[in-house]
């Protein structure tokens, strides 16, 4: 079976979080700790839930800061 | 390792001066994929607005023209005529296409020009820093309207769609909204449709994205979405309004 996963481009995401909440996997997690160099929270990937691949978050990622793959 | 997506190459790497939670990123990436997948890079030409928008040659990955304020129909239209077989496109705001250059859609879509306009509705000034547009909602309010916009005073918000889709030349109208990852699929089908129109000399083809500004809404970029779809869609209705029909 292949896997997915999701891959975030930290130095791109401004943390507008709409990734977030578009994700139905909860596979995506605010950021509140780092800030990336542009000063921003970037979001993270939990490692724990599985992504699906449905694509929600890139579509609506305004920064092109995610892409996906599956292996 | 297959790729299920990737940033297009429609776009340039860098990061964009958009505010955190802008759709104007989402419109740029549309059209750019939409330009990539036909193959149109190297024979597109975009006419850039004056407005946050202003720097989207920064961005987009084919030759830009900027215009002057409301002008890009204009300058689109003069490009077209040359250049007959390259795709040209406007991208504006709506301070930009519908308050000082009204004049210039209305008579680019009266033409019948083969251009395709993107105009982008968020329903306030955004690099002027929040001013009432014509788009402004009733009750809305910006640094103009303190105390939210009125009927008596500003009049109603203008439904641009609907007033091209009245004109003779224009061939395609449509209006999406970059509210949800199903409604930012629609709008790249809008887009792709546009670009077929204007392919096929049907005539002017417009396309309108409802977006968001969450700074100037004063609003978080997720509540902001919510907002496009509580407030502005029950105004803006979603749909064709011309070039769909049979």
């Amino acid at each position: 079976m292949t896997k997915k996963f999701v891959r975030i481009d930290e130095a791109k995401c401004k943390g507008c979080n709409l990734c977030v909440s578009v994700c139905p996997k909860d596979k995506l997690i605010s950021g509140k700790d780092t800030l990336n160099k542009a000063g921003y929270y970037a979001v993270t990937a939990n490692d724990e839930n599985i992504c699906i691949g449905c694509l929600n978050c890139a579509l609506m990622c305004p920064d092109g800061a995610i892409s996906l793959y599956e292996e | 390792m297959n790729t299920l997506f990737e940033f297009t190459k429609g776009m340039k790497p860098d990061s964009t001066s958009y505010c955190p939670g802008c759709t104007h990123g989402i419109a740029h990436r549309l059209i750019m994929e939409a330009l990539c997948e036909r193959g149109d890079l190297g024979r597109a030409i975009g006419v850039a607005p004056i407005g946050c928008s202003i720097v989207s040659h920064n961005y987009m990955n084919v030759d830009m023209c900027e215009s002057t304020h409301g002008r890009a129909p204009a300058i689109a239209s003069g490009i077209k005529r040359v250049h007959p077989g390259n795709i040209v496109f406007t991208y504006q705001g709506d301070g930009d296409l519908a308050s000082i250059g009204t004049g210039e859609i209305i008579h680019a879509a009266h033409r019948g020009e083969h251009i395709t306009t993107f105009f982008i509705n968020n329903a306030i000034y955004g690099m002027t820093g929040g001013q009432m547009a014509p788009t402004t909602f009733i009750g809305q309010k910006t640094t103009t309207t303190a105390e939210g916009r009125t009927e008596k005073a500003n009049g109603k918000p203008l439904r641009m769609s609907e007033m091209i889709a009245t004109v003779g030349g224009a061939a395609y109208v449509e209006r999406v909204a970059l509210n949800s990852p199903s409604g930012v699929r629609k709008a790249k089908k809008a887009v792709l449709r546009a670009l077929d129109v204007q392919d096929r000399k049907e005539g002017f083809s417009f396309v309108e994205f409802l977006s968001t500004c969450p700074t100037n809404w004063g609003l978080d970029p997720v509540a902001s979405i919510e907002w496009v779809n509580t407030d502005m869609i029950p105004y803006y209705p979603l749909g064709n309004f011309k070039g769909m029909e049979g």
